[in-house]
């Protein structure tokens, strides 16, 4: 199942969704709203996508971890709008017949996920201020508060 | 001709609208896109050469043809997750 939604995450649901009677294996990977990055406080994040390209793209991505992998079934479930801290932002559940393959597949999915689809986040850092992630470019810096 | 062209994220802000229409000649690419958006909107010059850009549901290279389509979308570095 390939999803993006604006509610939050049902992982239970989604992890229920993909055990098989034929998989030995579930793997669940949660990404959450961190607080913390380098040494920058964060209050909350916005995501944004291209809701077309992403879905496609997603479903790309599991087409191809179905051509490297013997995967019974994959969820992906990617979260838009505003996320508080420790709210999760995307969750990947895959089955296979054993433990490896499923680790490989679910990360293969997270990490590509993270390189080709068009989803974006915005940080709201604990200043106020706001700044886009875009990862390999040069991002203004947002002056520190002085006081 | 007049193509329009979809923005996200760090460009849509920059840009000031989530779409912009530029005049394209017929056998424009994606690398004239990426130089009629520096010209279009200097505010987009600092991102320019990082600028990914969609045909339809897929990545185009430079010499990927894009005057007349109708999904055309351009936006920074993904970061999903």
């Amino acid at each position: 199942m390939i999803q993006l939604t604006h509610a939050s995450i049902d992982f239970a649901a989604l992890t229920e969704s993909v055990r098989s009677t034929q998989a030995g294996a579930v793997v669940l990977f949660l990404g959450t709203v961190r607080e913390m990055t380098q040494g920058r406080q964060t209050v909350a994040l916005d995501y944004d996508a291209y809701p077309e390209m992403a879905e496609a793209k997603l479903k790309e991505l599991e087409a191809e971890a179905r051509t490297r992998w013997p995967v019974i079934e994959a969820g992906i479930v990617h979260r838009l709008g505003h996320l508080e801290l420790g709210d999760i932002s995307v969750a990947v559940a895959v089955s296979c017949p054993h433990r490896h393959q499923a680790f490989d597949a679910g990360r293969f999915l997270i990490d590509r996920l993270k390189e080709v689809v068009p989803i974006w986040k915005k940080e709201n850092w604990n200043d106020g201020s706001t700044e886009w992630v875009h990862p390999g470019t040069d991002q203004p810096v947002a002056a520190p508060s002085k006081h | 001709m007049k193509t329009v062209v979809k923005l996200f994220a760090r460009a849509r802000d920059l840009a000031g609208s989530p779409a912009l229409e530029l005049d394209l000649s017929e056998s424009a690419t994606a690398a004239d896109l990426r130089l009629a958006l520096g010209k279009r909107v200097p505010a987009l010059e600092p991102i320019l050469s990082s600028l990914l850009i969609a045909v339809g549901n897929d990545y185009a290279a430079p010499t990927t043809p894009v005057a007349g389509r109708t999904d055309l979308a351009v936006f920074p570095p993904v970061s999903g997750g």
